[in-house]
């Protein structure tokens, strides 16, 4: 089974650096100039976002592409594929991106109102802050005691091996990008986070690749819980989502900063920076936020450890966990924690 | 200011402001070396401890060599400034993890001590340090190297904040300390300044030693001037004593030739004889009365300086010398009107001095006059004295008004008259010595010359 698990590794990183693959690609075609995107946010989830920025520059064509974080980096990183604009919620493969030097420095009015931690080098801007939450299934936890913090949770799930068998569900760290992203945030900021994957993983914990099949299986009750979902896709569920409940941990709440980045090679500069000012303005424009779903970065909230909504840190402490031996030797301690036999 | 002690003080500010220059220039680069070092090794700092605690978490595990890079390794380079972090961990020459292109910085490296480098990758300057580890994997020694480098945006940002306020810094000094040269320098020059005033304030015939006191660096100086001005005033002094003994010298036989002329002269039968002793009589008497202006003249310089004043009625003086001169007009049938107020007037004066310059006006009035006129005096006045004396003679030229009252200096209408040109000199040095002056015109009515003596009353 180990070695399985190395050769799944190593055939995601090689992946990573080999098939770069647009799972979507979608055009908004309007004036002469045009600004190409590569995001790994859905199109449905940006659409508004495209269509008021085009409202307000109508000469600015525009072609979305979506593609997984890994696959975003491998364009940039490897295949110097031509985009304007990167959108990923990866934060550290950004951070990568410009401390390689494959980014360029952008100001502007705009991204100077911005928060500190919201930007790095002038390079990396962030415009969402989306926490990770616990989702809980409304009706299974009418008996249950809903847990206040990681401890608690620990305590509820040996305390109720019956009803959690086989009916948790977190992040595949392996696949998810974003949910290695959490877990190692997580790791670096609990001591009872790898307890909490081990008794998770005697619980024969489901593994997903995406918050939104998480989501629906609480919803269903094949699932009691999801551990580290995507808090904004979950709230936006919420309305026409029956059965599920949010809950955000109140020992720490890892908030994972969704950023745009400028590549090197980028020709539509100045169309990019536009739409680098446009996002980075998102929190003045309520009815956006209503329609995407997504937090917008809030100038109250603050930096550092001590508070319990801790925005991801960009910056170089982000490349340690991309570092391949230490992603080696964490992903090995997850997967002897969560596949136990 | 006048250029000559400009130039003293310019040239004293501009050395000072040299110096304060120079000074502001090693200030500023003395404060961006110190600082300029302290940032870098404070960078090197950061940068060492994080390759050491790199190293730190080396382990081996079945007897490879692993390494599970701290979050902290990388996040401490982060927290100062923006800058790229690149790393690299070699085992044994091969790449063990991390940016595998990364140079190891070269030079002489001592176990346990960093090693640093600055050189170029991926487009920009970086600083790097190696540590070196020694580990044991399988029973075999195996050597690690962590390389960690940084760029040096942060640095360079400090560095300009630092260059910015070292200026800063050192024009404010530099502008301080010129302004303030500029005013010690006026200061160090005010005794100077105040000397040359003191001697400019001066009258022309004062010759007193300088009494203000004076920095040594001018001490040479006032010496000199003093000894110089003693000198000069002991020559005065003797050429003066030597008049005086000169016109004694000449008076007293004088006045014997006269008198024995003058019997001679009762002797003599025929006239051309009488003629000849008669004018021989007048040369004698205008010898003596030069001589005895001579004599006047060097008393009034000397009394001039030590005057010894007593309160004198004017109209008493006036009354005084015309009856002392009185019978000399006589003789050539000349009279003098005294036209006096009924007030007595009050004139704190020398009364030798005052009667000897109003006997020299008045004398001189006889001398021009031609014989059977009038000469009138006048005083007048309240707070200023005026005497004035008026004849019928020939007036003065309009041109030697001015030059009048120098020494030996004589009207160009009066050629024909003996005279020793003292006169108007001895009343214009007794009017200035006593606050007063002189005043001479030709009289507008009778043509004749009008000269009037103005004192302060008191």
């Amino acid at each position: 089974m180990r070695y399985a698990c190395f050769a799944l590794l190593l055939t995601w990183w090689a992946g990573s650096s080999a098939a770069f693959d647009i799972e979507e690609s979608h055009s908004y075609p309007a004036g002469a100039s045009e600004l190409r995107i590569l995001s790994t946010a859905d199109q449905a989830v940006f659409d508004p976002i495209l269509r008021s920025f085009q409202a307000e520059n109508p000469e600015i064509s525009i072609v979305y592409d979506v593609a997984g974080s890994t696959g975003v980096m491998a364009a940039i990183q490897d295949e110097g594929a031509l985009y304007d604009l990167v959108i990923s919620s990866a934060m550290d493969l950004q951070t990568k991106l410009a401390n390689d030097g494959l980014a360029q420095a952008y100001l502007s009015e705009a991204t100077a109102r911005l928060p500190a931690w919201a930007s790095w080098r002038d390079m990396v801007f962030a415009f969402t802050q989306e926490p990770a939450v616990l989702v809980v299934n409304d009706r299974l936890f009418r008996d249950l005691e809903t847990p206040r913090n990681r401890a608690g949770l620990i305590e509820l799930l040996r305390g109720n091996p019956q009803v959690f068998r086989g009916r948790i569900g977190t992040y595949d760290v392996r696949r998810s990008g974003l949910g290695y992203l959490f877990a190692t945030q997580d790791s670096r900021n609990t001591e009872s986070y790898w307890r909490l994957t081990e008794v998770m993983g005697r619980l024969e914990t489901q593994l997903y690749c995406c918050s939104g099949e998480m989501i629906t299986d609480v919803a269903s009750g094949d699932l009691a819980l999801a551990y580290n979902v995507l808090g904004s896709y979950a709230r936006v569920r919420l309305k026409d989502t029956p059965g599920i409940r949010v809950v955000e941990m109140e020992d720490f709440v890892s908030v994972m900063l969704r950023s745009a980045l400028i590549p090197m090679n980028a020709r539509a500069v100045e169309e990019a920076g536009l739409m680098i000012d446009f996002l980075a303005g998102m929190s003045n424009r309520p009815e956006l936020v209503q329609a995407t779903g997504l937090p917008p970065v809030s100038l109250d909230a603050r930096d550092g450890d001590e508070s319990v909504l801790r925005p991801i840190r960009l910056g170089p402490g982000l490349l340690v966990f991309l570092d391949r031996m230490r992603r080696e030797t964490f992903l090995r301690s997850w997967v002897s924690s969560v596949e136990q036999e | 200011m006048n250029g000559s002690t400009l130039s003293i003080r310019r040239r004293l500010v501009i050395q000072l402001a040299l110096v304060a220059a120079l000074l502001s220039v090693a200030f500023f680069l003395t404060v961006r070396g110190v600082a300029g070092n302290a940032t870098e090794q404070t960078q090197d700092n950061i940068l060492a401890a994080s390759a050491t605690s790199i190293a730190d978490a080396l382990y081996s595990d079945n007897g490879s060599v692993r390494v599970e890079i701290p979050y902290s390794a990388l996040s401490m380079l982060g927290t100062v400034s923006e800058d790229r972090v690149f790393y690299h961990v070699i085992l044994d020459g091969k790449t063990l993890t991390g940016y595998d292109d990364l140079p190891v910085p070269e030079g002489q490296s001592r176990p346990g001590v960093p090693l640093f480098d600055t050189y170029s990758y991926r487009g920009d300057s970086l600083r790097a340090v190696v540590v070196t580890r020694t580990l044991a994997a399988a029973n075999q020694p195996r050597r690690v190297e962590v390389v960690v480098a940084q760029t040096r945006l942060g640095l360079a940002a400090i560095s300009s904040r630092i260059t910015t306020t070292a200026t800063a810094i050192g024009v404010a000094f530099f502008l301080v300390a010129t302004a303030l040269s500029a005013l010690a320098a006026q200061n160090a020059l005010r005794p100077l300044s105040r000397l040359a005033e003191a001697m400019a304030r001066r009258g022309p015939k004062d010759l007193r030693p300088v009494s203000a006191e004076a920095p040594s660096e001018l001490a040479p100086l006032v010496g000199g001037l003093n000894s110089f001005m003693s000198r000069l005033s002991a020559a005065l002094g003797r050429s003066e004593d030597l008049i005086v003994e000169a016109a004694h010298r000449v008076r007293t036989p004088l006045a014997t030739v006269r008198t024995q002329a003058e019997v001679v002269h009762l002797q003599m039968e025929k006239p051309q004889n009488r003629q000849a002793l008669r004018q021989m009589i007048r040369a004698i008497d205008e010898s003596s009365r030069s001589a005895g202006q001579l004599l006047d003249h060097a008393m009034v310089t000397l009394r001039s300086d030590h005057l010894e004043t007593e309160i004198v009625n004017p109209a008493d003086l006036l009354r005084e010398v015309v009856d002392r001169l009185g019978p000399t007009a006589d003789l050539r049938d000349i009279s003098i009107r005294l036209d006096l107020p009924d007030q007595p007037l009050r004139v704190r004066g020398d009364p030798i001095l005052l009667q000897n310059a109003v006997r020299n006006i008045l004398d001189n009035a006889i001398k021009y006059s031609p014989a059977e006129t009038d000469i009138a005096i006048s005083l007048s006045g309240d707070d200023i004295c005026r005497m004035t004396f008026c004849d019928q003679g020939r007036g003065f030229e309009a041109a030697d008004i001015a030059r009048l009252p120098d020494r030996f200096s004589r009207g160009t209408n009066v050629g024909d008259v003996v005279g020793s040109g003292l006169g108007l000199t001895i009343v214009t040095d007794v009017a200035r010595a006593h606050g007063g002056s002189l005043e001479i015109a030709t009289d507008p009515k009778g043509g004749g010359a009008c000269v009037t003596l103005v004192l302060p009353c008191c």
